[in-house]
């Protein structure tokens, strides 16, 4: 058996999906230039230290690499409603190569977005030097992993018809309390609950550019917590069904 | 006796939930298959073929009983690569060719079959390049067939497989089938259809209300279930009189028409006609399995 071959046409066959280049590409480019286009010359927004081109890169990279995360859900979704999930049981393909499968395959579609949007942020005027550029991708990559079993989770437990709404509302609501579209000002209820949300850490990872320590060790516990839920509530989903009549 | 392990369902059982109550739609199979062997699971809806074939498949779990295939139960099977099959519900993912398709689920399996090959057996091969979303029903049906065949199973199992297929489509698709069992591979497959039975399997089992009523040679289980019916408009002649034609079981009389169920209904005709030349608007038809069904298991089988 080839694991590989599998995992290619897979890649190959998210990568030909309208909604891939829609919602995870076209839609936060094009929100990132409408927003930071006219605020290029923000140097300090909102008192983080951090320019409007580096701030809205990173807020928007968060946003497009969550959609391109959790759209490994709406996948699985529509294999569970075509019955393709019930065809690749009866195959040797053991579960943990597909989950596998869709995991690598929702950290190339991030991966791809995350590029476009640095691209972006260098064209308004983001200039980091290497190791900052290396260090930033590295902190959203992993901020990322909670949002992998997120997508397996939702993938489970939503049907098709509903995947939609779902996955916009949730990354509608983290984006919002997580600091995509204007930053969380210190102190208060509100700032609290964006510190407990995974996609606040995805927006945090700019203040490496400011010479910022990145997370602290609040943020590494938040995410570790997070994956640790998301994944163990995937998990049941998962099971709950593939046993039910 | 001892031979190979083929395919054992031993006292499998299962009862679904509904609003109106349990469903009782296995209740009780017991079935043995000896490798090489084609059999038909021979049913009308609803008679348990298609729950019994996820049990056999290990996509629904028995509520009693037990399932060996090779001698292995079915995870094992499966992930031996032991096993291929056509579901009787189910799409198709997007956004990738036929050929793309079936490549993709023979590099799962072991010693899959050569994927051009199948393509030309399944007859899909002028469709190769074409994205599986923009299939007709037929064609999807075709690719199917094409994924469960391209893993060269030692156990094909096709539930209800020609249900979308038009005539020559269904002709193609069992002359491919044919070739395939004629590997020496163990082919299981569900219809209510009793010519597909019939032509296509050396066995049928017949299945109502989830249990097996007949395991038997596919000619013996025609002879059962295969009784022609005779339909004519024919006032005032006596039911007793119509009994005794030849080739003629059974009369029923619904209105002005009689309906004589025949073991031979060419005599029956022929004496029909000759008794009665002013019989009109005669009809004769393969009595439903439904009917057959009925009459097989006394028609009080509900509980």
């Amino acid at each position: 058996m080839s694991a590989a071959t599998y995992t290619r046409y897979e890649v190959l066959r998210t990568f030909r999906s309208r909604r891939f280049f829609v919602f995870s590409l076209g839609f936060p480019l094009v929100l990132y230039f409408l927003i930071a286009g006219p605020n290029h010359n923000v140097k300090n927004l909102g008192g983080t230290g951090i320019s409007a081109p580096l701030y809205f890169m990173i807020g928007l990279t968060a946003f497009g690499t969550m959609n391109a995360m959790l759209s490994s859900g709406a996948r699985i979704a529509g294999e569970r409603a075509a019955g393709w999930n019930r065809q690749l049981r009866i195959t040797p393909l053991p579960t943990w190569i597909y989950f596998r499968t869709k995991v690598v395959t929702g950290y190339l579609m991030a991966a791809t977005t995350m590029v476009l949007l640095f691209a972006a942020g260098s064209s308004l005027g983001v200039r980091l030097s290497a190791g900052e550029w290396v260090k930033t991708a590295g902190l959203i990559l992993v901020g990322l992993v909670p949002f992998a079993a997120m997508g397996i989770l939702m993938g489970h437990l939503v049907t098709i018809d509903s995947i939609g709404p779902a996955m916009g509302g949730t990354t509608a609501l983290l984006s919002l309390f997580g600091g995509v579209w204007f930053p969380i000002s210190h102190g208060g209820a509100l700032f609290d609950i964006a510190q407990a949300l995974p996609s606040y850490w995805l927006v945090q990872a700019s203040h490496v550019a400011i010479g910022g320590q990145g997370w602290g060790l609040r943020g590494w516990i938040v995410v570790a917590l997070w994956t640790a839920v998301c994944a163990r509530l995937a998990a049941r989903a998962y099971r709950r069904d593939t046993t039910r009549n | 006796m001892t031979q190979v392990a083929g395919i054992v369902l031993s006292g499998l059982e299962k009862t679904f939930k509904s609003s109106q109550g349990p469903v009782r739609a296995v209740r009780g199979i017991d079935v043995e298959i000896s490798p090489g062997e084609t059999v038909a699971f021979l049913g009308p809806n609803g008679a348990g073929k298609s729950t019994t074939i996820d049990m056999l498949l290990g996509l629904l779990p028995p509520d009693k009983g037990t399932v060996t295939l090779f001698g292995k139960p079915p995870v094992e099977a499966i992930a031996s690569g032991a096993i291929g099959a056509m579901l009787q519900t189910g799409a198709l993912i997007r956004d990738l060719s036929v050929r793309e398709l079936v490549t993709m689920m023979a590099s799962l399996y072991p010693a899959p079959l050569d994927v051009d090959e199948v393509l030309e057996l399944t007859g899909i091969a002028d469709i190769a390049g074409r994205r599986t979303q923009k299939l007709s029903g037929g064609q999807t049906q075709r690719a199917r067939f094409a994924v469960a065949l391209v893993s060269n199973p030692d156990l094909l199992v096709l539930d209800e497989p020609t249900v979308a297929m038009d005539v020559e489509g269904r002709h193609s698709f069992w002359t491919t089938m044919r070739g395939f069992a004629a590997r020496g591979k163990t082919v299981l497959f569900a219809t209510h259809y009793l010519e597909e039975a019939d032509t296509y399997a050396d066995r049928a089992i017949l299945m109502a209300n989830g249990r097996v009523v007949a395991d038997a040679p596919t000619n013996e289980i025609k002879a059962m279930v295969g009784l022609r019916t005779i339909r004519a408009t024919l006032p005032g002649v006596g039911l007793d009189e119509l009994g005794r034609l030849p080739g003629v079981k059974s009369v029923d009389q619904r209105g002005e028409a009689v309906i004589l169920s025949c073991s031979d209904s060419d005599a029956a005709a022929r004496a029909l006609l000759a008794a009665y030349p002013d019989a009109r608007d005669i009809e004769i038809a393969t009595g439903g399995l439904e009917q057959a069904f009925l009459h097989l298991t006394g028609g009080d089988d509900d509980e």
